[in-house]
């Protein structure tokens, strides 16, 4: 199939970096920027896919950053063990907040406020109990060596955030050619025509979320692994769930490629701005949000709706190569 | 299962919003294989009870019978599995995806697999004449290619009970002429399909028995050349004392009664 031959070479294009390259400002460039396009592409399998606009995915980044570093810390746990734990607890809070929500029957802005203030909860939650280590939050003790997932070089890292986007990648590819994905998307699109045709959308959205927070924990317990630390405003605060989408919206929701070009393009210009402006604090800022905007205006189908991009075309084209 | 149960059994059903009354102690039987309509002026209260059938409505009393099980108040998607499906009077397509995607997500209620149910959609697609516009989205298609992508959804899900609403409203009479064999050819093949249309030019050549609600009660039910002689039908639609008029006047109201 044309989506996984294109995720092989996306993988192995960037596999190959830090074989030819040890320079450390690419390498953790590449680094942030793979970090990025997780974020997004676990955003857009619940609200590209799903249509359920999250406003509070750190949720799950936090949950997924707690768990890692507690079950490290305090449960004694390798950390390569911690990061499908840290998943699960996530995919867990996922289905929790995901089951309330759908039960009633929360769309649109009032799911993205209960996913908010969810997130706001867990924050305030998490900087009150003594497990957390409070507002202090957790340092997790260096102890550098590839069994610890404590590279070394930032070319470790690189690769097992490779691993983890080249995992969102495949799942988004099973969305696009799937019965799942066909039902996720039939309920994104008009919820009363799916249930005519048997499809049950509390059931499918309930499992969009999971998957989506899943990823989202897999990006936080990389975020601990990483910077050996989180605290609770890190962990819930409201800037990782604006970055996730942003990302996808910007790159264009509901689409295979869209997510990374659009936490890619957001990464680049987000540096750039930094060191050209870095000097009048803020103004950086000011471009950045004024790039968004144009972003918005002139691409409201995102980075991935120009040329050949497009959902639409994307599958004609290819239908048209599996038939010829 | 016999042919004398009826494949849909309602009884008594009633549903109100507010003050407003929409279904008044309905009771009705669709027997298996039978291609029938549920005719009647605007607001009599058809959609609302096709929802109550199909479950998109719970009602306030009654009970809905479909092969044989009680199904009041269960969920659309429990009973489009067990096939019974319905159509929407307001196309409801997935406008962003084409219409072989459209289709295919009826298809996949039977299909897992993401092949056989694109084949099967290019299937259904053929059987209601959409074809050429298989790669199109559904957002392109005008309102009779939405009429018929929404008959093709519903039947990709192999429906025993096929509901319709009003499946040929807002189409030219070319449209409606080409739709009719359709809509035959559906019931054909099998399935047990009830219609909701004002188009009486399509009740009285395809419908075997005709319901006739209004005010959400239904006041009149038999062949489509009874009903629309039955003086509370034709009451019903052009107002309290014309069927005394025209049996004064010796005229007997016909066919065109309701168009």
């Amino acid at each position: 199939m044309k989506d996984l031959r294109n995720i092989l070479l996306f993988v192995l294009v960037v596999a190959s970096i830090p074989l030819w390259s040890d320079s450390g400002v690419l390498l953790n460039f590449v680094m942030t920027a793979l970090y990025a396009c997780l974020l997004a592409q676990a955003w857009n399998v619940l609200g590209g896919f799903g249509g359920q606009f999250s406003f509070g995915h750190a949720l799950f980044f936090g949950t997924g950053a707690y768990v890692q570093a507690i079950a490290q810390m305090q449960w004694g746990l390798n950390a390569w063990l911690a990061l499908p734990l840290g998943m699960a607890f996530a995919a867990a809070v996922g289905a929790f907040v995901g089951a309330l929500s759908f039960r009633y029957g929360l769309k649109g802005s009032y799911f993205a406020l209960v996913t908010l203030a969810f997130a706001e909860v867990f924050r305030i939650v998490a900087t009150s109990v003594p497990f957390t280590g409070a507002g202090v939050g957790l340092m997790l003790p260096l102890r550098e060596s590839a069994a610890n997932m404590q590279f070394g070089t930032r070319a470790g890292f690189v690769w097992l955030m490779l691993g983890l986007v080249t995992l969102a990648l495949g799942i988004t590819a099973w969305l696009r050619h799937s019965r799942f994905g066909a039902c996720l998307q039939a309920v994104r699109d008009n919820e009363d025509a799916a249930r005519a045709v048997g499809v049950d959308p509390f059931r499918v959205k309930l499992a969009a979320t999971v998957i989506s927070a899943a990823l989202m924990g897999a990006a936080g317990a990389f975020y601990v692994q990483v910077f050996q630390y989180i605290d609770p405003g890190i962990a819930y605060g409201p800037h990782t769930s604006v970055e996730a989408l942003v990302g996808a919206i910007v790159g264009g929701m509901g689409t295979l490629w869209g997510p990374v070009l659009g936490a890619l393009g957001l990464h680049i210009l987000a540096d750039l701005t930094r060191n050209l402006f870095g000097q009048l604090p803020g103004i950086n800022m000011v471009i950045y949000g004024s790039v968004l905007v144009l972003i918005v205006m002139f691409l409201p189908r995102g980075i991935a709706g120009l040329g050949v991009f497009t959902p639409g075309q994307w599958l004609r084209s290819e239908k048209k190569g599996e038939r010829s | 299962m016999s042919t004398t149960q009826p494949l849909l059994n309602i009884q008594h059903l009633h549903k109100s919003f507010g003050g407003l009354k929409a279904v008044q102690d309905v009771s009705l039987q669709v027997p298996e294989g039978s291609l029938t309509a549920l005719i009647g002026p605007n607001g009599a209260g058809k959609t609302t009870l096709f929802a109550l059938m199909s479950g998109f409505l719970r009602p306030d009393s009654g009970r809905v019978q479909y092969a044989g099980q009680d199904i009041t108040g269960q969920s659309p998607e429990r009973n489009a599995r067990l096939g019974l499906t319905r159509t929407f009077q307001i196309v409801q397509p997935f406008a962003a995806q084409t219409v072989r995607e459209n289709i295919a997500v009826g298809a996949h209620l039977h299909l897992a697999s993401r092949r056989e149910a694109l084949a099967r959609a290019q299937q259904v697609a053929e059987q209601v004449g959409l074809s050429p516009q298989l790669d199109k989205l559904a957002s392109d298609l005008t309102v009779a290619g939405r009429k018929r992508l929404e008959m093709a959804r519903a039947l990709a899900t192999q429906p025993r009970l096929l509901l319709l609403d009003e499946v040929l409203a807002g189409l030219n009479p070319q449209e409606i002429a080409e739709m009719i064999p359709v809509v035959r050819a559906i019931a054909r093949s099998g399935v047990t399909v009830l219609m909701i249309e004002h188009v009486m030019q399509a009740v009285m050549s395809l419908a075997e028995q005709v319901w006739v609600l209004a005010q959400g009660r239904l006041i009149a039910q038999g062949t489509p050349a009874e009903v629309t002689s039955h003086p509370a039908v034709v009451e019903a639609y052009l107002g309290h004392g014309t069927a005394e008029r025209l049996r004064q006047r010796g005229a007997t109201p016909v066919q065109g009664a309701a168009a």
